[in-house]
């Protein structure tokens, strides 16, 4: 698979999304593209089928019905070991950060490149992953346990373990959610700085009115499991739509 | 709606059998995760050792000071080390130390990979290019059945170190003597089925311990289920499969 593409055709596109559980309809003809450079933030409540879209994105939930083409490319059959390349090109940053509690922080950094980056010299593998502890500001707790890091800090190494493989796209779940203010601050300005550093597209699936502010390009409301409304936050902030005026009060 | 016990006790049997086939899937097809198995028999087949190896000594003394009276009255006590060599191999040391195996290494992988489902650690290794299947659950279940006849082996032989104490307590009994009794009065037969059965005993709490983790559900709630439902069906899985082994031995020993 070729994952080349053109600046102007968007690096990921979801058209005529349906997901259901069951009889519960959760996503319902979603519909979105993301470009070169974008950040883009999910805004909806919860269980609105926010985490689950982005779950089909990466290949953990099989779609029921639609496409999804990732860097140009129809994503693969679910569960296939084609996945992997695009795994490559598409980092995720979990909701609950996920790092492997058995390993340290040079070990859970080492885990991705091992596995999608075999032809890679632990040299450079040992450089990638001081770059990217360097980017996050934690250089010195490469041989620390996850249980010894504070949840910012398992945040942003969960953060540089997402970059470590310079992907084209991020997807974020959630990124702030749990984390005082002041932590959040400095996620949602990494978050930005990745984007300007890499020129990485991100998806961003939060309900921080402050995520939404500070990162996003335009805004996708997701209500009903379907893609209500697509705008920048200014515009949402001024809408007088009565489902999008009680997210932004 | 809650399903009836029977239905439950069905969705339950089909679910294993499908990750134990599964299993043997995954084995044949996906590149071995040498490193992950080698981890997982030194954490399952070395760390347990010393737990295993003080059951085991307590096991033979205690077994041979209970059965001493009754020799005595019998006049039989000359038979003690054959006796407890033979119920040693034979039955105890496999299902004491599996039962021991099931309590400590069933309930940490159910405990481990459950807590790694509900923190997502699982999604994150599929993210990362890695099958979770083959390297969580086929590196353990490999190395909980090949580690399990090794720790069986070496229970019996503490367990009747153990026992050579045990008759030492009340009489003197050379080592020489002890040991002429207890090979002299075992032959293959006694300790083949036993070995045999060990493997059954290593895969069945391995792939419990798997199943309860891998299926974790509710949160940190489901993560204490998943261990607790570990052992508690291992341990009846170890009984079911003794109980299935000595039948079969039973019918070679007729023909």
């Amino acid at each position: 698979m070729d994952l080349n593409i053109h600046t102007t055709q968007p690096l990921l596109s979801i058209r005529g999304l349906h997901k259901s559980f069951g009889s519960n309809k959760v996503l319902d003809n979603v519909n979105l593209d993301l470009f070169k450079g974008e950040n883009k933030v999910i805004l909806g409540r919860s269980g609105s089928g926010k985490s689950v879209l982005i779950k089909c994105i990466i290949g953990l939930l099989p779609i029921d019905e639609g496409s999804i083409q990732i860097l140009g490319q129809p994503i693969p059959e679910f569960g296939t070991p084609d996945w992997n390349l695009v795994r490559k090109n598409v980092g995720f940053l979990f909701q609950s950060n996920a790092l492997y509690d058995s390993m340290t922080v040079y070990e859970n950094l080492a885990f991705p490149l091992r596995r999608l980056k075999r032809t890679l010299s632990s040299k450079d593998q040992s450089l990638l992953m001081q770059e990217a502890l360097r980017e996050v500001g934690l250089e010195h707790t490469g041989n620390m346990m996850p249980a010894e890091l504070s949840g910012g800090m398992k945040k942003r190494i969960a953060l540089a373990r997402t970059i470590i493989l310079k992907p084209q796209i991020i997807l974020y779940d959630e990124p702030t959610t749990g984390l005082d203010p002041i932590t959040s601050k400095e996620i949602m300005s990494l978050i930005t700085s990745i984007q300007k550093t890499h020129g990485t597209a991100s998806l961003i699936i939060s309900h921080d009115m402050n995520v939404v502010r500070e990162c996003s390009d335009s805004v996708v409301m997701l209500i009903n499991g379907t893609c209500y409304a697509e705008d920048s936050y200014s515009n949402l902030l001024h809408s007088k739509d009565e489902l999008i005026v009680p997210y932004f009060n | 709606m809650k399903l009836p016990v029977w239905k439950q006790f069905l969705n339950e049997a089909g679910g294993v059998a499908q990750f134990v086939f599964q299993f043997f899937r995954e084995l044949g097809r996906s590149r071995f995760e040498g490193e992950a198995f080698l981890m997982q028999c030194y954490t399952i087949g070395y760390r347990s050792l010393p737990l295993i190896g003080l059951t085991g000594f307590i096991m033979g003394l205690v077994l041979t000071m209970q059965l001493r009276p009754s020799m005595v009255d019998y006049g039989v006590a000359s038979q003690l080390p054959a006796i407890v060599a033979i119920a040693i191999i034979r039955e105890v040391g496999p299902v004491i130390t599996a039962l021991i195996f099931a309590g400590k290494i069933g309930s940490s992988i159910g405990a481990e990979l459950g807590s790694m489902k509900v923190t997502e650690q699982i999604d994150a290794m599929e993210v990362s290019g890695t099958k979770p299947f083959n390297y969580l659950v086929v590196s353990r279940v490999l190395a909980s059945t090949l580690m399990l006849p090794v720790l069986v082996l070496l229970s019996d032989a503490i367990s009747l170190y153990g026992s050579y104490i045990g008759v030492n307590v009340h009489s003197s009994t050379s080592s020489q003597l002890f040991w002429n009794q207890v090979f002299e009065n075992l032959s293959f037969y006694d300790v083949l089925p036993a070995y045999f059965k060990s493997y059954l005993f290593g895969f069945a709490v391995g792939i419990i311990g798997s199943y309860k983790g891998f299926n974790c559900e509710k949160g940190t709630q489901g993560v204490g289920i998943s261990a607790n439902a570990a052992v508690v069906v291992s341990s009846v899985l170890v009984f079911v499969i003794d109980l299935i082994v000595v039948q079969i031995t039973d019918v070679f020993s007729l023909l």
